[in-house]
């Protein structure tokens, strides 16, 4: 299942050059960048493991590209993403979020589990297939 | 970027020139610098070297990206660091870095202070240069003989990792004393083959170094009169001779002190100041400077300003 979280999701995945281009977009527009990654693809899940600090005073996508490059050998079963935070006093916040690498395995969808409560009333629960795994091990081949 | 193309199997060189602009940067570099003949030669060089590199490929020449990383050896005050500064224009109209920033470090910049700091560090300051140039001064110190567990081994050995394999995104220039950099290329051959162009800046002689000062002077709008050229040649003599010359810098230094005096001698002056006086730079401001009580006049030399 293709997962899809934050902006082009819905399109192929973006080439490296596609990549830089929009990352480039980001440091024109004055955005610093950063990369995290996660093996977690609850949509719920908001906090990504930091791929060392955001870069705020880079000029080059290419120093981007490096860091991503090495997030991706580092963490083959994993997701990474990039961000980008526009520091400027009205906005302060992240204003552009896109995945980058997926798992080289096959990527695992959801389970949804349905939780009778009071009354009538039926509560449902999204786990990541993943998830049953501990961290580390969810997108191992051979399943360990 | 306009096309060049005007027969199929010609390219029009001029034009091509022409619409890179590095002919003002060239002519810039000529008229505001003073001497460094041989250095601007070689970057005249470099700049059509590349220039007919760029034609080639445009006729399908396909060629490895040739190899940018240079050494700037020469004394303090030399002006490595400004004609970096024009070398990264250079190489941005020509389009082989994608800007002209130049982000300048030195050993503590690049090399941390225990371990594991070393190579975010130089990280660090690489990335913050990428797309760009960037400058190391006094590149030796990052290299210590004396101590194998230096840190400085580990920043070179990044360094290399990048310069040779992002050779699109950075562009290196390595500067320092002359002795010290062909000791430090000695022992690190695998920096000395990555480097392509080595350009050496001379010391600026006693006339070009009051030209720099006449148009450092004029910059800021003074003047010397005559009794204080001949002041200031006796001046750069003697501070040639001192051990911490640096070139001109040294000048620009002696300047700022000569414009203190001159303002203390306006100030405890009668009160009242023409435009002229304003101007004009005494033999006095310059005759006070620590060098003249130091040292006796040294034999007047054989090219009298």
């Amino acid at each position: 299942m293709h997962i899809t979280q934050g902006t082009f999701s819905y399109l192929p995945p973006l080439s490296d050059e596609q990549v830089r281009t929009q990352v480039q977009y980001m440091i024109d527009n004055g955005w610093a960048v950063a990369v995290e990654f996660t093996d977690d693809p609850h949509p719920r899940n908001t906090y990504w493991t930091m791929w060392g600090l955001p870069m705020f005073d880079v000029r080059d996508a290419a120093a981007v590209m490096l860091e991503i490059e090495e997030c991706r050998a580092g963490n083959r079963g994993c997701y990474v993403k990039v961000n980008g935070f526009d520091p400027s006093p009205l906005r302060q916040g992240q204003v552009l979020s896109f995945i980058v690498h997926r798992p080289t395995v096959d990527e695992k969808g959801y389970r949804m589990t349905r939780a009778e409560t009071g009354g009538q009333v039926i509560g449902y629960a999204l786990n990541p297939y993943a998830a049953d795994q501990p961290a580390g091990k969810r997108y191992a081949r051979n399943g360990g | 970027m306009p096309e060049t193309v005007v027969r199929d199997d010609a390219l029009d060189v001029g034009q091509a020139f022409r619409d890179s602009r590095v002919e003002e940067v060239l002519e810039a570099l000529d008229r505001d610098l003073v001497g460094l003949t041989g250095v601007k030669t070689r970057i005249r060089e470099i700049a059509a070297f590349l220039l007919v590199d760029r034609l080639r490929r445009q006729m399908g020449l396909e060629a490895d990206r040739p190899v940018l990383h240079m050494s700037f050896t020469g004394g303090p005050g030399t002006g490595k660091t400004t004609v970096a500064l024009r070398m990264a224009q250079i190489l941005h109209r020509l389009g082989y870095i994608r800007r002209d920033h130049l982000v300048v470090a030195t050993r503590d910049d690049l090399v941390g202070q225990y371990v594991g700091h070393t190579a975010p560090k130089t990280k660090e300051v690489l990335k913050k240069a990428m797309g760009g140039l960037l400058f190391i001064d006094e590149a030796y110190y990052l290299y210590r003989r004396e101590n194998e567990r230096d840190y400085g081994q580990e920043s070179i050995e990044i360094l290399l990792q990048v310069m040779e394999n992002q050779r699109e995104d950075l562009v290196v220039i390595l500067a320092g004393y002359k002795d010290r950099m062909d000791g430090f290329f000695g022992s690190n051959p695998g920096l000395r083959s990555r480097v392509a162009h080595h350009l050496d800046f001379p010391d600026f002689t006693l006339e070009e170094l009051m030209r720099i000062a006449q148009t450092m002077l004029e910059q800021q709008r003074y003047r010397l009169d005559d009794p204080a050229r001949v002041a200031f040649g006796a001046y750069l003599q003697r501070r040639m001779a001192l051990p911490d010359f640096a070139n001109a810098r040294s000048v620009r230094n002696a300047i700022d002190r000569i414009k203190l005096r001159h303002a203390n001698r306006i100030y405890s002056g009668s009160g009242l100041a023409t435009r002229e006086e304003l101007e004009r730079i005494d033999a006095a401001d310059i005759l006070k400077s620590r060098v003249f009580l130091a040292m006796p006049a040294p034999a007047p030399p054989s090219d009298v300003i």
